[in-house]
């Protein structure tokens, strides 16, 4: 089913690329638009002075470059996102985390798959907002990705004029953002509210301790069922008893694993189901 | 039907934004100035008006102004969508009764996004 836009990109070197980025990510290139594989891998092409993918994949298999897996897996992972994306999961976010605070220890949550930063930064303002206004405790933000790239510019909290207009209100943006002819870059007190680590969800273990409430939307929808249940899996152990899995719309657990129930108030979360015991049986 | 309305000395831009405006269900009236914006308030008060700042006869302030001190039957939403881009413009929109801004240029999805901000799309 070769389309007209994938006729420069030659079969074999399309498979090896989507071979490497399944086995790195999990998600699977088929999936994606195949003109994706052109477009995205163009600026690293120029970057090594090569003409074609088939050059590119011969780079690769050479092993001559250690570092060129990692730089085509960050140029053909999907790192689409904006601040306060679904903006009426943040309101029940907040509720969610209220009802963890009652339990009475300091929340932590972990945004899994945080692309380039707008997630755990709209995570960040929320609370930072919270603890200035009613003098609420701040909860602990892990933020992780497995593309270094993204990492990298999630750690600057630097974004265009584009990505700064995309869902961030503009009194947070006047709140939280400095201008910077051109660019926005977010206040360092912000930045520095969210631990950054490089965690990649199919092979390594979840960032220590136990979370109160995860956030994955939209990394899992190009996995494969299989891979869907294992990184499941990860996420409920890394979840107390109790705890809250958001997915991204139109994402679910059902069908995928056990572990967790829709819950009843809020649309689109999953509580963690089954306590200490099953974890303890383990 | 939400209405717009859009104001800015740009035929080039009102045309841009009435085509976004109308892929999302707004029924859009088009301004040139101030002065003609203000005129086609009190005739209907729109749902939003979405203001560029420069504008020869009266600028976006000025309109902005005037508007907030007229007497209309409801309290439209204000949007800037304006080249002013310092920091220091966006605070005084603010201060002056705006209600979101839009730095030029702008996409659809940046469009969406600030008037899902102020509750209307
Ligand atoms: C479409 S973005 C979603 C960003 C954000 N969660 C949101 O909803 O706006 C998906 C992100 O998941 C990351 N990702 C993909 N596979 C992953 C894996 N196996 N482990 C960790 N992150 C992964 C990608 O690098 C990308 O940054």
């Amino acid at each position: 089913m070769a389309s007209s836009a994938t006729s420069s990109v030659s079969s074999n070197a399309a498979a090896v690329l989507g071979a490497l980025l399944e086995a790195r990510t999990g998600q699977q290139l088929a999936s994606y638009r195949s003109w994706r594989l052109d477009t995205a891998l163009i600026p690293l092409l120029r970057e090594r002075g090569l003409d074609t993918l088939d050059q590119l994949v011969a780079l690769l298999l050479s092993g001559r470059d250690p570092g060129i897996g990692d730089r085509i897996v960050d140029a053909l992972v999907n790192g689409e996102s904006s601040f306060f994306r679904d903006s009426a999961v943040f309101d029940q976010l907040v509720e969610a985390v209220a009802e963890h605070e009652a339990a009475g220890h300091r929340v932590r949550l972990w945004s899994a798959g945080c692309a380039t930063g707008q997630e755990p930064l709209s995570l960040a303002m929320i609370f930072a907002e919270r603890q200035a206004d009613q003098g609420a405790a701040m909860p602990e933000i892990v933020a992780s990705d497995v593309s270094e790239q993204a990492l990298a510019r999630a750690r600057a909290g630097r974004f265009t004029q584009f990505e700064i207009q995309r869902g961030l209100p503009i009194r947070r943006m006047m709140r939280w953002f400095e201008g910077d002819g051109g660019d926005w870059q977010a206040r360092p007190d912000l930045v520095r509210l969210i631990q950054f680590r490089r965690q990649n969800l199919v092979a390594d273990r979840a960032p220590p301790g136990r979370f109160d409430l995860i956030l994955c939307r939209n990394v899992l929808i190009y996995l494969s069922p299989a891979t869907k249940a294992r990184v499941f899996e990860t996420l409920a152990q890394a979840l107390r008893p109790g705890g809250t899995l958001v997915l991204g719309a139109g994402e679910t657990v059902i069908g995928h694993s056990d572990a967790f129930e829709p819950c009843r108030r809020f649309r689109g979360f999953y509580r963690r189901v089954g306590g200490e015991e099953k974890l303890a049986a383990a | 039907m939400k209405t717009c309305l859009v104001v800015d000395d740009s035929k080039v831009i009102r045309k841009v934004a009435r085509h976004i405006l109308e892929t999302l269900a707004f029924e859009v009236r088009e301004a040139c100035d101030g002065r003609e914006a203000l005129d086609a308030c009190r005739v209907a008060v729109p749902d939003v008006v979405l203001l560029d700042w420069n504008m020869p006869v009266m600028s976006g302030m000025d309109f902005l102004r005037a508007l907030r001190d007229a007497d209309l039957p409801s309290r439209p939403k204000v949007v800037f969508c304006t080249t002013e881009n310092g920091m220091a413009y966006i605070r005084a929109a603010i201060e002056a009764g705006a209600d979101e801004y839009v730095m030029k240029p702008f996409d659809r999805e940046t469009l969406e996004s600030k008037l899902q901000i102020v509750g209307l799309a």
